[in-house]
């Protein structure tokens, strides 16, 4: 589903992923761990189509389309979803319209007319009801004064809201004590499917007790310098990064 | 023969018109003569720094409409709130529309400042109050000179006026260029409550300079709401000069939504000569191309125990320009005054300006101000995060830009304006999304 090919890129001339491959099929999951500033959630971002990023060589393919010259609108239009580790507060707009608006103008892209009301509504409550949002919740100005369990909880609810293609969660786990985190690594589980794949991007092992990958890669120094199954989060936890910076750097 | 010339030789023609009595005859020579002194004001004064009238000026205009022109309903309703019911008083080239008007004089009186001013009936009330609260500069002086139409408002003690009155002012551009001078006199008695939605219309692309002066009275617990939709032509000016004279316990909002014409200019002025008083005072501007707004305000805290509300959002694009300048005077027995300020100016392009000046002038030592002005961009860290969920760049920023300024609408109290507002704002941005926040 997901193909980057030798992906390199930069932000003000300095240069931050220096050649990535990474492949993702339709029904995985996969972790993205790795030691602060390894360029982890520059992945993220250029994947997004942060336009601050420069890329400066390399592919991002979705479904065999290529999305290096599309904007940010145009790759959630496809089907890319990033959970931000820091989401915006946006002051004046509710959660519920921003949602709303969210999904009417990727309809619109597809050239489908706005949703009805009344199914809006119902979507609204079934997703509310699985991140167990509180209605009164979502009448509120986006992220403002949301705590960190309230602002992840409200990335997974977009999530649910927009089923993407390809969902890449940023430090979600975050600012989440254990009962935010139990909530929304359940909401992800129950969204996963066979048709739609998750990339997790953590610094600890915790998220992924919870959200349970079939690969996990270690980033550093903007590469992937070691993949491997589940176990490999288990020894990154045990033993931190140093023993990959010693590998990388002999 | 320039405009300030020009003026004073009509006012000779219109003084030998005049049928009204020697008392409002010496007002308004004492005007006129006033504005002879003053002239226009210029840029060397420092309310007007920011703001020059020389190109407004320098046009031909046409200063006494010499025909009365007809308008259908069909033509002109997209300028009226048409969805609620309404009392309306029309006015077109300055003259009284009778056809497009629904006056009243049931328990109230809707009616017209040029029979206020000629019939007996009126004359109490006319001088009571006419004139009593417009400041004796230039420009509401020019107006009281040749003051001869516009709205008569008087709602008696405890009477809740049952639905809002509209007053209009159409341009019709039967001339190449023509300055129209609305005259409006609003008193509401004690308890009394009125909304009251005011526009300037111009229907051509000719020139327009309107000096308009509305002055309000709010007796005791009064009620009074305005709502001032500037969205004019882009070859209209405006100068609004409006005085709001509150007594204790009353409460009187102006709400400004100006987001067209060529040049603005509101002078807007609130005296509080009572206790327990709130003036409220919001604000919405957005402009694009050359066009330049100027919000002028003062409250001034006079007794003690007041409040005023003053929250103006501004987004400026292309080379428009704005300006705020804000005074707040609390006299030494004011204590207790509670007076908030807030200014926050949004630039779309590098070439827009706005200049926003706070002025407070304290006197009593109890007492709470705050006031506050930024002046930004977008954020673009909260315009990834709404592409990034499919929301497109334009539509984007158009959603940050109403949410900037919504909690200025919050405050609408008829939803009918709230949502004419808001699709107004909508089409001034291009986009085609219902804000339905």
């Amino acid at each position: 589903m997901l193909k980057i090919k030798d992906l390199h890129a930069s932000v003000e001339g300095k240069s931050i992923l220096k050649g990535i491959n990474l492949e993702v099929k339709a029904g995985e999951v996969h972790a993205i761990m790795g030691p602060n500033g390894a360029g982890k959630s520059t992945l993220a971002s250029v994947v997004a189509g942060k336009e601050d990023y420069e890329v400066e060589s390399g592919d991002i393919v979705l479904s065999d389309e290529n999305l290096n010259e599309l904007d940010a609108e145009e790759r959630a239009h496809k089907g890319v979803f990033l959970s931000f580790q820091y989401p915006v507060e946006i002051p004046g707009v509710s959660v519920t319209n921003f949602i709303k608006t969210a999904i009417n103008e990727t309809r619109k892209a597809k050239g489908l007319e706005d949703m009805p009301a009344k199914d809006m509504l119902k979507l609204i409550r079934e997703k509310s009801e699985l991140l167990e949002i509180d209605r009164k919740f979502l009448s509120r100005s986006l992220n403002e004064g949301f705590s960190g369990g309230e602002k992840k909880r409200n990335e997974i609810f977009q999530m649910a809201m927009l089923e993407p293609k390809l969902a890449i969660l940023d430090e979600t786990d975050s600012g989440l004590d254990i009962d935010a985190l139990r909530i929304v690594a359940n909401g992800v589980n129950k969204l996963k499917s066979k048709d739609n794949a998750v990339v997790v991007i953590t610094h600890y092992q915790r998220l992924l007790d919870y959200i349970v990958p079939d690969y996990v890669h270690v980033l550093y120094d903007g590469k992937i310098v070691k993949s491997g199954g589940k176990e490999l989060a288990h020894e990154l936890e045990e033993k931190g990064y140093d023993w990959i910076k010693e590998e990388v750097n002999a | 023969m320039d405009l300030k010339e020009k003026l004073l030789s009509s006012y000779l023609i219109l003084e030998d018109q005049l049928h009204i009595d020697t008392s409002l005859q010496d007002i308004k020579s004492d005007a006129i003569k006033l504005f002879k002194e003053k002239g226009f004001p210029s840029k060397k004064e420092e309310a007007w720094k920011y703001t020059s009238l020389n190109k407004v000026l320098k046009e031909d205009y046409n200063i006494l409409a010499k025909q009365d022109t007809a308008l259908e309903y069909s033509d002109v309703k997209k300028y009226f709130i048409h969805d609620i019911e309404s009392y309306k008083l029309v006015f077109i080239d300055g003259k009284y529309s009778s056809h497009l008007s629904e006056t009243t004089h049931d328990g109230i009186d809707v009616c017209l400042m040029s029979s206020a001013l000629t019939k007996p009936k009126y004359k109490t009330v006319i001088d009571g109050y006419f004139n009593k609260a417009a400041t004796q500069d230039s420009l509401p002086s020019l107006n009281t000179a040749f003051a001869n139409e516009g709205a008569y408002i008087h709602i008696p003690k405890n009477k809740l006026v049952d639905k809002p009155i509209q007053i209009i002012n159409f341009s019709t551009g039967n001339e190449a260029a023509s300055m129209v001078q609305p005259r409006n006199l609003i008193v509401v008695e004690e308890n009394a409550q009125v909304q009251i939605i005011e526009r300037h219309q111009s229907l051509s692309s000719n020139a327009v300079l309107t000096n308009s002066v509305t002055e309000v009275f709010a007796d005791k617990r009064a009620i009074v709401d305005i709502y001032k939709i500037q969205n004019d032509n882009a070859t209209a000016s405006l100068i609004d000069n409006t005085f709001i004279k509150q007594k204790d316990n009353s409460i009187a909002s102006v709400h400004t939504f100006a987001f067209g014409g060529k040049l603005i200019r509101n002078n807007l002025n609130f005296y509080q000569n009572g206790e327990h008083i709130d003036s409220i005072l919001k604000g919405v501007t957005i402009l694009s191309d050359k066009q330049h707004v100027d919000h002028n305000t003062l409250v001034h805290h006079i007794e003690p125990n007041c409040e005023s509300h003053q929250d103006y959002k501004g987004i400026f694009g292309d080379q428009s320009t704005g300006v705020f300048n804000g005074k707040i005077i609390v006299e030494k027995e004011a204590q207790k005054t509670n007076a908030f300020q807030s200014n926050n100016n949004i630039l779309l392009s590098d070439k827009a300006t706005v200049n926003t000046k706070p002025q407070l002038e304290i006197f009593a030592d109890d007492v709470k101000c705050s006031h506050g002005c930024t002046i930004g961009q977008l954020d673009e860290s909260a315009m990834f995060y709404m592409r990034s969920r499919g929301i497109p760049e334009k539509e984007a920023k158009a959603l940050l830009m109403y949410a900037f300024s919504n909690n200025v609408l919050s405050s609408v109290r008829i939803p009918e304006i709230k949502q004419r507002i808001t699709n107004i704002i909508a089409k001034k941005l291009g986009v085609n999304i219902g804000f339905d926040l």
